[in-house]
């Protein structure tokens, strides 16, 4: 077993799933119990695939994340309504009609006079465009800086991580505020910068770990006998047998991404004006709770099945590319 | 082992002098100035600014200011607040507050999570077992925020079980619903991880050695399945522990909780750079110690693993 | 905006009056009401809410309303403002007197006077009080406070250290009477002295000002007992004291609270007597949950959206298309949704209750007109970009207000208007002072003085320190130097009312609504709170009911 620092647990004084405890513990559930690389390459995929496919719950995901990437593309197919523009004389707070399906009274009005039916639909977009984001960013980041690390050892790994050591301190608000405050405009790209620069140290731990693991494995000192460049081991033989950890934290990051930004946003530290988001909204609400609780539900429900469906299809993924847990 | 201890505390320095370091100069890079905004929407008298700039050392180049705060560290001097009080005496009310908090949402975690998992492990594949999964999944979906003001509007606001917020830490059933959502994420993961150590250990050989040796049930669960499946779950709470200690922002705020999260809140919003950095300190010692502790904890309960 | 409360006016301005059925403690109107039944207990205890002071209790450093809070139930002044006329009446000062041109003035004290600790107030108290709190290097905020008097600038220079530790314009007569000389003349120099920082302090004070400012000795209607930090600040009152505001309770529990809710808890189950404010949570509600004992009025303070002058948009624009962006505000209704009754609608530059207060000052600039404001912002030739933006901080309570306004303006204008978001007061600050605004911010201003210059020269003077939109106009400005110069109060007055009909053609800022007070008081409490100018109550006239 290498240098144990994989149970170090981060996310400092924001307890949001953003924080790396959960995905380190997601993270711990695909290493710990015998390491998933060890089994054969070829039929692993092949096997989490016939797994997957009797999975019950992989489905429901699935489904629900066709739904929701097709809102988030196309938002005006699902409502008519301006979700920007309310009306405080007609509208103010004003009940859900829970028949009016798919009207802009569906869901009631909130404290703007906006139809709650359709912010909850344009808030779609941005959740999902930073949860994508912010982990196309962090895999690429973290996923390389780890597999250098890993592989290479020695003072690289040393440096890096002690640089991933250092991270883990930094508390979440105040890493987001500077980052936030680099950038003049609050836009999605901003929020992904911001939760990317906190969040990369996750992957890369476990990026690390895996490719320590592979590297030792029969066949790549094989290929090095066969003589074989540092960089086709690594992309050849390493990477291919250590991504499914990282593809399983990655995709239930997802779901904790799309969380964090929206703790972002609710602490008014996140997207603002006029992107439209649930965390905004679920602020927003958060005064007009008493009396009318539906405006914070119905966006604070969307939130809750959005992450839903990614952290379920992460676990899903990771249940059928774990031999050792069926 | 003791090698293994000596690389690892030398290890914690780099990174001890890195962190600070990296939030002092954030704290800097932040924009406002706190002296100024002691005036808030009224004009600044600017050689008042100057003077208690000069007071608080502000006028001096970051390097320094840096070095200065890091010798009286090392001293025990915490530096004090923009209101001239220790920042040390602060903590020190802070602490203990997030301490009790901690405190309750662990003992949660643990009743709650090892319960449920326990239970799912047991029945592993039965409706019992789907049921706790989805369960978990659902809360593990909502963010601390939703789940927060949730719990406080059925079980305070509607039901009135509960007082809604924390006046005074020291009564017990206030920190409970605080308590509760700031435990649910990691419960829900505790409950996973004990779920999955459970259906796992039921089908390893010692298991079937001691049935086999015709020992009641109770005590086969009792004894050797539930100490050979809590490694992971032991060594996950002792992380957990490390975050709970470094305070919740988002709950503490809901409810009304004096303790870390909301003095480093705070102090962000004042930008009193002694504040923070005294709190990210001991947080990030808190940490480093508690993952060389777990990591040691973890050689301790499972033999296989040996440091050099 | 709350934050940065500062003054202390106990005046209750006519409309307060009005508007609150009755003040002090004899309801007409509703006999029935038990809140004004039983008798008062001389020596009931009220508990109210505060949060922690940021400052040491030092007369000069509380600029945030909760240290000041405390103060002036600890300090008396030389003077104070009567009950609904605003007029000023003498606390400590037996007489204030300017000469002929209002640059020198006279004070005398009531003679006997004692602080807390049995040491006799003398015309000495005062001026080493003042002399070291302008001193520069004695880090108060609220220095600037004495800079009409002579000699400032040796005790407070703008660069390197003080020429002196005394202002040469104060001058001690004898124990009970000094001179105030000042720069320039100030009409309304009088009306300043009302304010915390001009309060006496003991010799004690002066051997260790910080340690004071844990266990302050002061000469107001309480004595302090003691502070418990972050939990409780306690005040008894002074049996000894000789001002006009003897307390009419026993004294004051100042119970730490930090967030609104908590205190509107404990306020609905009578473990508290006074909130500051009702949460937003509850601001539907609190009439009905609290009957009677809610508290409903308004305070001399004014929010306003300001257009930044030095941007591109805002450099040549014509007043036209500002005042069509105001008239594109739906004043009424916001206030009635989206605040919760919590404001009213603003017509005036200068706050209900302040000297020289008009109504109706601005009329049509502040009446919701959709179509007059697309034509009005046509004729000036249209907003630049056809967008607005409206800077605000996040962690107060702005967002709501910012989002209904832009909201009405789009929805009137075309124009359209987002809410820009700086994450908290100081990164909102910051970017006002260094000239960073994008198009419009929010401006609040709660009084000093209640005088309607308070309103205007030190916001919109080309050269005041509060002026941050680089909003100048000469013929405003000369009007407000005419007006400092006049010689009595009442021509002062009338002047500045003179210029706000500069400012309303000119539109320098967009006002939106004055602010009120939305509380409430314990069973406890016998009658109704009274409340001062500034929106805090008047403790020394609350009565405590006997059990």
């Amino acid at each position: 077993m290498p240098d144990m620092t994989k149970s170090q647990s981060g996310g400092t004084a924001v307890d949001t799933a953003a924080d790396a405890g959960p995905l380190q513990a997601a993270a711990d559930a695909v290493l710990a119990p015998g390491d998933v690389s060890q089994g054969k390459p070829r039929s692993l995929w092949g096997d989490a695939w016939y797994e997957l496919r009797h999975r019950p719950l992989f489905w429901v995901s699935a489904v629900l994340l066709v739904l929701l990437l097709a809102i988030a593309a196309f938002p005006g197919l699902f409502t008519g309504a301006n979700p920007r523009d309310g009306d405080l004389t007609n509208h103010f707070l004003t009940k859900p009609e829970l028949t009016h399906f798919f009207r802009a009274d569906w869901f009631g009005y909130d404290g703007q006079g906006r139809s709650i039916y359709a912010r909850v639909i344009y808030g779609t977009r941005a959740s999902i465009m930073v949860g994508v984001g912010v982990t196309a960013v962090v895999t690429l980041v973290g996923g390389l800086l780890g597999m250098v690390a890993g592989y290479f050892g020695g003072w690289i790994d040393s440096i890096i991580s002690r640089i991933v050591d250092i991270f883990f301190g930094l508390p979440f608000l105040l890493g987001s505020m500077v980052v936030l405050n680099a950038f003049t405009e609050r836009k999605v790209y901003v929020v992904i910068a911001a939760l990317a620069f906190l969040g990369w140290t996750t992957i890369a731990r476990v990026m690390r770990s895996s490719v320590i693991t592979a590297k030792q494995a029969d066949y790549v000192t094989a290929a090095r006998a066969l003589g074989a460049g540092t960089g086709r081991i690594l992309f050849r033989h390493v990477l291919p047998n250590a991504l499914a950890p990282t593809i399983v934290v990655a995709t239930i990051a997802l779901g904790a991404y799309i969380s964090a930004e929206a703790t972002l946003s609710f602490l008014g530290l996140g997207l603002a004006d006029p992107t439209i988001s649930w965390g905004i909204d679920i602020s927003d609400a958060k005064d007009a709770i008493r009396d009318n609780p539906h405006v914070m539900l119905f966006p604070a429900g969307m939130l809750s099945l959005t992450v839903f469906a990614f952290i379920t299809l992460g676990d899903a993924v990771r249940d059928a590319l774990d031999p050792k847990l069926r | 082992m003791g090698r293994y201890v000596a690389r690892r505390l030398l290890q914690m320095i780099p990174v001890f002098i890195g962190t600070t370091l990296i939030i002092f100069l954030m704290v800097h890079v932040l924009p406002g100035d706190p002296i100024r905004a002691m005036w808030g929407d009224k004009a600044a008298d600017p050689a008042q600014v100057a003077s208690l700039r000069h007071e608080f050392g502000l006028d001096q180049p970051l390097w320094k200011q840096y070095i200065d705060y890091m010798v009286d560290l090392f001293k025990g001097d915490f530096g004090k607040t923009f209101g001239g009080r220790p920042v040390s005496e602060e903590m020190g009310m802070a602490f203990p507050v997030t301490l009790r908090l901690a405190a309750v949402a662990l003992t949660i975690e643990i009743i709650v999570g090892i319960g449920l998992g326990a239970w799912a492990g047991l029945k592993a594949g039965r409706a019992v077992d789907t049921g706790v999964l989805i369960f978990t999944l659902i809360v593990i979906s909502m963010p601390v925020f939703v789940l927060g003001y949730l719990a406080r509007f059925i079980f305070a606001d509607e039901l009135g079980w509960l007082p809604p917020n924390v006046q005074d830490s020291m009564d017990l059933q206030q920190l409970l619903l605080p308590g509760f959502v700031l435990a649910m994420l990691s419960m829900a993961y505790v409950a996973r991880l004990t779920r999955t150590t459970f259906a796992e250990n039921l089908r390893a050989d010692y298991m079937r050695t001691a049935l086999a040796k015709g020992l009641p049930r109770r005590r086969i669960v009792g004894v050797h399945l539930l100490r050979n499946s809590l490694i992971p779950v032991v060594t996950f709470l002792g992380t957990d522990v490390g975050a709970l200690v470094g305070g919740a922002v988002v709950t503490e705020g809901i409810f009304n909780v004096q303790g870390v999260g909301n003095l480093l809140f705070k102090a962000l919003g004042q930008r009193e750079g002694s504040t923070i950095v005294g709190v990210v300190t001991i947080f990030v010692l808190v940490i480093l110690v508690i993952n060389l502790l777990v990591d040691l904890l973890y050689a301790v309960l499972d033999p296989r693993i040996r440091y050099a | 905006m709350r934050g940065a409360k500062s003054a202390k006016w106990v005046a209750l301005a006519a409309v307060v009056a009005l508007a609150a059925t009755a003040c002090g403690g004899n309801d007409s109107d509703s006999g029935s009401n038990d809140m004004n039944k039983g008798t008062a207990d001389p020596n009931g205890i009220l508990t109210a809410q505060l949060s922690e002071p940021q400052n040491p209790l030092q007369p000069a450093n509380a600029k945030e309303s909760q240290g000041s809070r405390v103060l002036r139930t600890i300090f008396s002044g030389l003077v104070d403002y009567e009950p609904g006329t605003g007029k000023l009446v003498y606390v400590n000062a037996e007489s204030v007197t300017p000469n002929k041109d209002s640059s020198v003035w006279t004070v005398k004290l009531k003679p006997g006077w004692k602080f807390h600790n049995g040491e006799t107030v003398t015309a000495k108290s005062y001026v080493d009080s003042w002399n070291w709190s302008a001193n520069v290097t004695n880090n108060q905020t609220n220095s600037s406070w004495f800079q009409d008097i002579k000699g400032y600038s040796d005790v407070h220079p703008d660069k390197g250290k003080p020429k002196s530790d005394k202002m040469s314009g104060l001058k001690v007569v004898n124990d009970n009477e000094f001179k105030i000389e000042l720069n320039s003349s100030v009409s309304y120099f009088a009306y300043k002295l009302g304010y915390d920082v001009w309060a006496p302090l003991p010799t004690g004070f002066f051997k260790d000002p910080k340690a004071f400012g844990e266990k302050p000795v002061g000469n107001g209607p309480y004595k302090f007992v003691s502070w418990d930090h972050k939990k409780m600040i306690k005040v008894r009152k002074f049996d000894g004291y000789k001002g006009p505001n003897k307390a009419k309770n026993g004294g004051i529990d100042f119970k730490n609270y930090t967030t609104a809710d908590a205190a509107y808890s404990d306020l609905r189950s009578n473990n508290l007597d006074w909130i500051e404010q009702v949460p937003t949570t509850a601001l539907t509600n609190y009439k009905s949950d609290l009957g009677k004992r809610a508290i409903d009025e308004e305070y001399s303070a004014v929010q306003s959206i300001v257009p930044a002058f030095y941007t591109k948009q805002f450099k040549d624009i014509d007043p036209k298309v500002i005042q069509g962006l105001s008239m594109a505000i739906d004043r009424d209704t916001i206030t009635k949704t989206v605040l919760h009754g919590s404001r009213t609608p603003a017509d005036s530059y200068v706050a209900r209750g302040v000297l020289g207060y008009k109504a109706g000052a601005l009329k049509e600039q502040v009446t919701y007109d959709p179509a007059k404001a697309k034509a009005l912002i046509k004729e000036g030739g249209g907003v630049p970009g056809n967008k607005i933006s409206i800077q605000y901080n996040a962690d107060q309570d702005h967002k709501p207000w910012v989002d209904a306004v832009c909201n009405s303006i789009r929805k009137a204008t075309g124009v359209d208007c987002v809410g820009d978001s700086k994450p908290d007061f100081q990164a909102d600050l910051n970017a006002r002072d260094k000239h960073q605004v994008k198009s419009m911010y929010r401006g609040g201003w709660v009084l000093d003085y209640p005088v309607n210059s308070n309103f205007m020269r030190d916001l919109y003077g080309s050269k005041a320190a509060g002026n941050t939109s680089g909003y100048a106009n000469k013929e405003f400005d000369e009007l407000a130097n005419k007006a400092d110069k006049a010689a009595t109060l009442d021509e002062t007055v009338k002047l500045y009312q003179q210029a706000e009909q500069v400012l309303a053609k000119d539109m320098p800022a967009i006002p939106l609504w004055f602010y009120k007070v939305n509380s409430g008081q314990s069973n406890k409490v016998l009658g109704k709170i009274p409340y001062g100018q500034d929106g805090d109550p008047i403790f020394t006239d609350v009565q405590v009911k006997k059990k």
